[in-house]
């Protein structure tokens, strides 16, 4: 790998591919878009992103080409955007069920609007 | 170290970085790693000053119970200026841009960083953001608190919100320039027999260091682009009523924010293991766990952001997982301070002024370390959230352990820095007030936050006025602490006594070449052939060099 890393010459030809298969996800995204996939629409269109962020990173930025300790660092870019995804995300899905949930604990009383939670900050 | 060497010693005098050239222009468009540390060094202690100004503000008003000193509006405004500046223009660029560049390429026996322009350039995007942010202090200020949450920041404040948070965003990338710098220089640049493990624990903390910067540092920078755009164009991430959510400004500020602690504090732990390791004559007990012990900090500390969302409508469960990581990344921290204390054990201890600080850090950070344990459990910070308590908290992690090691590591490098011995008794002295002043200004801090005093308020009950003038009164103390060093330092430059090249008979490739360095840092090419704290081969390393400058 790491013998690539130096000045590696790209032929035009790849770079054309790689510009013609962004085009193809992009007319793919336009089309899917014309149809109601419900909550698969999101994830249709997140993915077809992806792939193509994954082309320009790969191609485009030379990182197929460069050592592995760039390809570490890019990695660990990833993963870390992911952690603060991945945390959110969990966040908002198990906020909601913990709501439930203490509704489900107290009297089935007539509904009662949530007291505001202070909101503060740390340190 | 062997040396393959020119006859350095006897021109000592001659040539170096600093008499090399004196014009402004020479300095302004420097290349020279060291040269740059020092236009850090100039850049942070006026920022240093102006938010000291602030903290004399805020602990003037508090003095008495009623707010007549400054008007509410003013008091948000200057306890927010106070934490954006000291957080974003000083304690995080502090040791990585002042103490880390000047020395990061000499204990690495290299002639420079691996990018000496993107070095430049990373301390005129601070000048630039740093103008920024001066500008938008007199152009109203920030009134948001340093954390800058919405609702508040993105739709009430009449304050410079976007302006601030611009400026923020243009520093980070000094921040980012400045750790990727760092990391390809220690990857790239180690010297013959320089491996990992013989490196310097400083070099392990700042390349820690170096990692924060670069994964953490483009969410804050997103972050308060997004809030300004928030305010500006109404965009809906953070509100409601068009879709967004408070929440996720906190989820987003906190995932950088801290882990920006530690952006702080492993700098500081890293000068810490140099002092220690000097001043004791011994090398650090169990060099390998202190090393890892940084890189643990690094990653763990990017999974417990949630434990600041205790009180907003974050999910109880994932706060115990936020809980139970935060308990965790406290052993790494744990195991560093047991093995200090375990290299000071039957050491040959020397009380000079940066031990001082040392022993100084010790304490403090501990205290500092613990409180957050009592922060991190749910129940508990039902009761101390936005209280006092986080406040001494953090400015005893902060200050207490990040400012003082900052300190220390001046006073440590200072004779390497400037070619000038400085008033150890002044030293000394101003080092004892310092601790003495600190611990009066923020413990009686944890009293008033357990009995329940809020941040952020100017005006409080007549109870806690007994506390709060304790706290002043150790506040004007610390100031006299902060500026003593200031004075004695900047004389020494005219007066002190000139410095050998290894004042304190230290162990380490910085101490290997003269003080002032010369402009390439060595007149030799450097070569490893110890472990490191191998303080047993100081003399045997000298002489050698010693017995080349004279044959050559
Ligand atoms: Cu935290």
């Amino acid at each position: 790998m790491s013998a690539h890393s130096e000045h590696h010459v790209v032929p035009v030809k790849v770079y054309l591919a790689i510009f013609g298969a962004l085009m193809v996800g992009t007319a793919l995204t336009v089309f899917v878009a014309q149809f109601n996939f419900g909550v698969l629409n999101v994830l249709i269109a997140l993915t077809v992103a992806c792939i193509k962020a994954t082309l320009v990173i790969l191609f485009f930025m030379h990182v197929a080409y460069s050592s592995r300790l760039t390809k570490v660092v890019i990695g660990a870019g990833i993963f870390w955007f992911a952690i603060l995804i991945f945390m959110t995300i969990t966040d908002y899905r198990v906020r909601q069920d913990w709501h439930v949930g203490l509704g489900s604990l107290e009297k089935p009383a007539a509904e009662q609007p949530a007291a505001p939670q202070p909101s503060g900050s740390g340190h | 170290m062997e040396i393959a060497a020119q006859p350095a010693e006897t021109q000592e005098e001659s040539v170096n970085y600093l008499n090399v050239n004196h014009t402004v222009k020479s300095w302004l468009l420097t290349l020279d790693h060291k040269r740059i540390g020092i236009l850090y060094l100039l850049s942070i202690s006026l920022f240093f000053l102006i938010g000291g100004i602030y903290a004399s503000l805020i602990r003037l008003e508090l003095v008495t119970p009623r707010g007549d000193l400054l008007t509410p509006e003013m008091y948000n405004r200057v306890f927010t200026m106070h934490g954006v500046i000291m957080i974003f223009f000083f304690l995080i660029p502090s040791i990585p841009a002042t103490l880390g560049n000047f020395l990061l390429p000499l204990m690495l026996g290299a002639k420079d960083v691996a990018f000496p322009r993107l070095n430049l350039l990373s301390w005129y995007i601070f000048i630039i953001g740093g103008a920024m942010m001066m500008y938008t202090l007199v152009s109203g200020g920030i009134d948001t608190g340093w954390t800058f949450y919405p609702p508040y920041s993105s739709i009430y404040s009449n304050s410079q919100v976007t302006l601030a948070g611009v400026s923020i965003f243009i520093t980070g990338f000094s921040s980012i320039l400045t750790g990727l710098n760092f990391m390809v220089t220690i990857h790239t640049m180690r010297a013959p027999g320089l491996t990992w493990f013989r490196m310097p624990l400083f070099l392990w903390g700042m390349y820690s260091t170096s990692l924060i910067q670069i994964l953490g540092t483009p969410v804050i920078a997103i972050t308060v682009l997004a809030l300004a755009f928030e305010r500006t164009l109404q965009i809906g991430i953070f509100d409601p009523k068009l879709g967004g959510d408070p929440v996720l400004f906190q989820h987003m500020f906190w995932f950088y924010s801290h882990p920006a602690v530690y952006i702080m504090v492993i700098p500081g732990m890293g000068v810490i293991s140099e002092i220690i390791a000097s001043m004791t004559r011994k090398a650090i007990f169990g060099y390998h766990f202190v090393a890892f012990s940084s890189l643990a900090i690094a990653v763990f500390g990017f999974l417990v952001w949630g434990h600041h969302m205790f009180t907003s409508s974050q999910s109880m469960y994932q706060g115990l997982v936020f809980s139970l990581i935060t308990y965790a990344v406290a052993i790494p921290s744990a195991i560093k301070t047991f093995n200090w204390v375990a290299t000071i054990y039957k050491g040959s201890v020397s009380y000079d002024t940066p031990m001082i600080y040392a022993l100084a850090f010790l304490g403090l950070f501990t205290i500092g370390g613990m409180t957050g344990l009592f922060l991190a459990a749910m129940g508990l910070d039902i009761h101390l959230h936005d209280t006092y308590f986080v406040v001494a908290h953090f400015h005893y992690v902060m200050v207490g352990g990040q400012i003082i090691a900052y300190l220390g590591g001046l006073h440590f490098w200072w004779p390497k820095m400037t070619g000038r011995m400085y008033s150890e008794i002044w030293g000394r002295i101003s080092a004892v007030i310092i601790f003495l002043g600190f611990n009066l200004t923020f413990f009686p801090q944890f009293v008033l936050g357990y009995l329940g005093m809020p941040r952020r308020y100017h005006a409080y009950v007549p109870e806690f006025q007994t506390l709060h003038v304790l706290s002043s009164a150790g506040a004007s103390i610390l100031a006299l602490g902060f500026l003593m060093p200031g004075i004695y330092l900047t004389a020494s430059l005219f007066f002190g006594k000139k410095a050998e090249a290894n004042p304190w008979q230290a162990y380490g490739l910085e101490w290997q070449t003269a003080s002032p360095p010369p402009l390439e840092n060595f007149t030799y090419d450097p070569v490893v052939t110890h472990e490191a704290y191998d303080f047993d081969s100081v003399k045997e390393i000298q002489e050698a060099r010693e017995k080349v400058a004279v044959t050559a």
